[in-house]
């Protein structure tokens, strides 16, 4: 059984670890404000599929070891995760059945609120920061959610098959 | 089988979720509070950065291996032509340090001389970037060092040509630092020239710095060097931080809009230099991580 679960739990955490080693990477300061939202991409997707296993808590935990891992205040990225993937698993049964394009729209009003959230708290924390290029991650990151979308449901179905 | 679960139920209905996602946000909330008021949670940090230490030295293997692989395969001639310029620099530096070693006899005299303080050499050591920091508006670096090499917060990084920024957070084996570009950053400087005291701010550009605090009539042009004051506390004196690269008086303004472009190159270097200055006059670190010195500005 506990094998069993190990199994079922390696992609979610293969991916969240691809997802955060793809936010630290260093990148050209010309790309660097269009590097998409990895985790939060991720993290919507897991918790589109399976809402029952991944939902607020591993978002909030990952939340925490993406704040230290960018060195923000700690609790910005939880809550702002945490909010997202709890709107994800809320309307999940909506999301579902609603057409690629129509999917697409949604995830870009989750990672413009969660942008939105940083931003937010940054603002009222006092935290220096120019607003115009948040857009950014926003952008790239729908533009890239169909091709992830299939990626990672190839994954999730690849996986359940074996195990 | 998790997905099977999930169609057959109704998952609309997963229990408290609500309640779990509120608990959590008000969770946050009091995480940053906690945060941002004090220290209370480096314990946190420590163990989580630790954890995450594999994966930035992973994260940046592919450019470690780049470095090393272009300096494997590079031609005999550019070795040599490399082995050439480096020993005509030698010889320029040996030649100038001779001079200086008189001028520091010299000075280590006057100030004597003058009842003052001796000049303690500064301790260093070079430490490695690991990583820049993703969030652009916050320009700071992880390096390879931390409190048991001796890394302490405030403490001044500085590159060949100039300074670089400083630690906010020492780690057990690395370290955080803010760069002089970094918006919040700010850094008491002088005029080489004149000794003329201000304070630097960073920009979030890596190119610029701002030093708004300067009157219209202020004795300032393109050009000057600006140096390290050591007033703050935290950076030793008479490194140099930036070079003047515009100064624009406005009339109509009571202070003059002056900018100018720092001497490390910010966001190309790869090995920076921790000091361990002498003990600092004051022990008031002013000028510390993130709350310009306000008090400072108005001196001037």
């Amino acid at each position: 059984m506990s094998r069993d679960r190990a199994a079922r739990h390696f992609p979610v955490i293969a991916t969240l670890i691809v997802a955060m080693a793809l936010t630290i990477m260093p990148l050209p300061r010309a790309v660097d404000p269009f590097r998409p939202d990895w985790v939060a991409l991720i993290m919507i997707f897991w918790a589109f599929s399976l809402p029952r296993s991944y939902s607020v808590g591993i978002a909030w935990v990952i939340g925490i070891v993406l704040d230290v891992a960018q060195g923000t205040l700690l609790g910005q990225h939880a809550l702002a995760l945490c909010v997202v993937v709890f709107l994800t698993v809320r309307f999940h049964l909506q999301m579902r059945v609603f057409p690629w394009l129509q999917l697409s729209a949604t995830v870009f009003a989750l990672l413009a609120l969660y942008q939105f959230l940083l931003f937010w708290i940054n603002g009222v924390a006092n935290v220096a920061a120019p607003a115009v290029a948040y857009w950014g991650p926003v952008v790239s990151g729908t533009l890239l959610w169909p091709l992830l979308f299939n990626f990672m449901n190839g994954i999730r179905y690849r996986v359940q098959l074996r195990a | 089988m998790a997905a099977s679960r999930d169609n057959s139920s109704n998952p609309a209905r997963i229990p408290a979720l609500g309640f779990r996602a509120l608990a959590l946000v008000l969770l946050s909330v009091l995480l940053m509070f906690l945060d941002h008021r004090d220290k209370h949670l480096d314990a946190v940090r420590d163990t989580i950065g630790t954890a995450l230490y594999p994966l930035r030295i992973a994260v940046d293997a592919p450019t470690q291996l780049w470095d090393w692989i272009s300096e494997r395969t590079r031609s005999r001639n550019d070795l040599q032509r490399e082995n050439e310029d480096l020993r005509r620099e030698q010889q320029v530096i040996r030649a100038r340090l001779l001079t200086t070693n008189a001028l520091e006899a010299e000075n280590a005299r006057l100030r004597e001389m003058l009842d003052a303080r001796e000049q303690v050499e500064d301790r260093v050591r070079v430490a490695e970037i690991l990583a820049v920091d993703a969030n652009p508006f916050r320009h700071s670096l992880i390096i390879d060092a931390g409190y048991g090499d001796g890394v302490y917060e405030g403490q001044a990084i500085v590159d060949q040509d100039g300074v670089v920024g400083q630690v906010i957070e020492a780690g057990p084996i690395t370290s955080e630092a803010l760069l002089i570009s970094d918006p919040g950053h700010a850094l008491p400087v002088e005029v080489n020239r004149n000794g003329l005291r201000t304070i630097a701010y960073g920009t979030g550009e890596f190119g610029k710095l701002a030093l708004p605090g300067l009157p219209n009539n202020a004795d300032i042009r393109q050009g000057d060097l600006l140096v390290t004051s050591g007033l703050g506390g935290a950076f030793p004196s008479g490194y140099p931080v930036a070079v003047v690269s515009s100064v624009l008086r406005l009339p109509q303004q009571a202070f003059a809009e002056v900018q100018a472009e720092p001497v490390a190159a910010l966001n190309q270097v790869r090995e920076i230099m921790l000091v361990w200055s002498a003990p600092a006059v004051s022990d008031e670190p002013r000028q510390a991580g993130r709350e310009p010195a306000a008090e400072d500005a108005g001196d001037e």
